[in-house]
């Protein structure tokens, strides 16, 4: 890929930002201000908040981002292999399955042991 | 020109927001600045003509490793929004260490006679990353799975040790 087809992915990202930061600007400096209390609340779908935003997660949370990163290496293997395997034939079919087999064993083991298990 | 230019902002996104990373009170805010630092030095790789490593800089450090940091700091009291000192009485040693250390590094750059010609590029990194696994580093490839095979059951088994 040339270095000057990223410019296309400069662009958006620049676009990308302006969207997201536009809008608070125009409401920065046009809407009026009168601020009390019950308008500063966090909004809470209309229930009246408890407690503190900042709170300690559920050690839960922990197994599953760890099997996430995992999962998601895998996948990033995928990829070259997607681009290619067409032009490889049946090898890199069976070659890629070994691969997916063998992750496999680690999704049971995780299920057996009830890593995927809000419990 | 431009490529210097790029190299410029891209340096100082990551720089300036790998300093938040190791001066925020808040170690949230630290954990969440790592996204514009790995975003930084994903521009870097894309300028070295490695958009596959790019690709993984994204999905993994900016996606999943942040998720994964955010996580463990959320399960501590740091989530609580705590504040915290990053530097403690060793500031002045750390900094000669720092300073002794960049010197000695731009020394050696500066020294290096570094090659000229690299060689030719393939056009699309990720495609011949994708030949080379399955024709010549197939056994590397299958490995590969293996190891993260062997790191799936041991997060499970440290993880679970721990509840």
């Amino acid at each position: 890929m040339l270095l000057l087809d990223w410019l296309y992915v400069g662009v958006f990202a620049v676009v990308g930002l302006a969207m997201a930061a536009l809008p608070l600007a125009i409401v920065w400096a046009l809407a009026p201000r009168f601020p009390y209390p019950q308008k500063r609340l966090t909004y809470e779908s209309g229930v009246v908040p408890f407690g503190q935003a900042w709170a300690q997660f559920n050690v839960r949370y922990y197994l599953f981002s760890l099997v996430f990163v995992i999962f998601d290496v895998e996948v990033i293997y995928l990829y070259p292999w997607a681009i290619v395997f067409q032009a490889l034939g049946k090898f890199a079919f069976v070659e890629m399955l070994i691969f997916l087999v063998i992750l496999l064993v680690g999704l049971a083991y995780a299920w057996r042991k009830g890593a995927l298990e809000w419990a | 020109m431009g490529e210097l230019a790029a190299f410029i902002i891209l340096s100082a996104i990551a720089l300036v927001s790998a300093v938040v990373v190791v001066t925020s009170g808040n170690i949230v805010r630290s954990a969440l600045s790592l996204v514009p630092t790995f975003l930084g030095v994903t521009g870097l790789y894309i300028l070295l003509q490695a958009e596959f490593v790019a690709g993984i800089q994204v999905l993994i450090y900016a996606g999943a490793i942040t998720v994964l940091i955010l996580f463990v700091i959320m399960l501590t009291e740091g989530g609580t929004g705590l504040r915290v000192r990053q530097v403690n009485e060793q500031v002045a040693a750390g900094l000669l260490a720092t300073v002794v250390l960049a010197g000695l590094l731009i020394g050696v750059f500066l020294r290096t006679d570094w090659p000229r010609g690299p060689g030719a590029l393939p056009q699309y990194t990720a495609e011949a990353i994708g030949r080379t696994f399955l024709t010549t580093a197939v056994l590397i490839f299958e490995v590969t799975s293996l190891l993260l095979l062997v790191s799936l059951i041991g997060a499970i088994i440290v993880a679970r040790r721990e509840r």
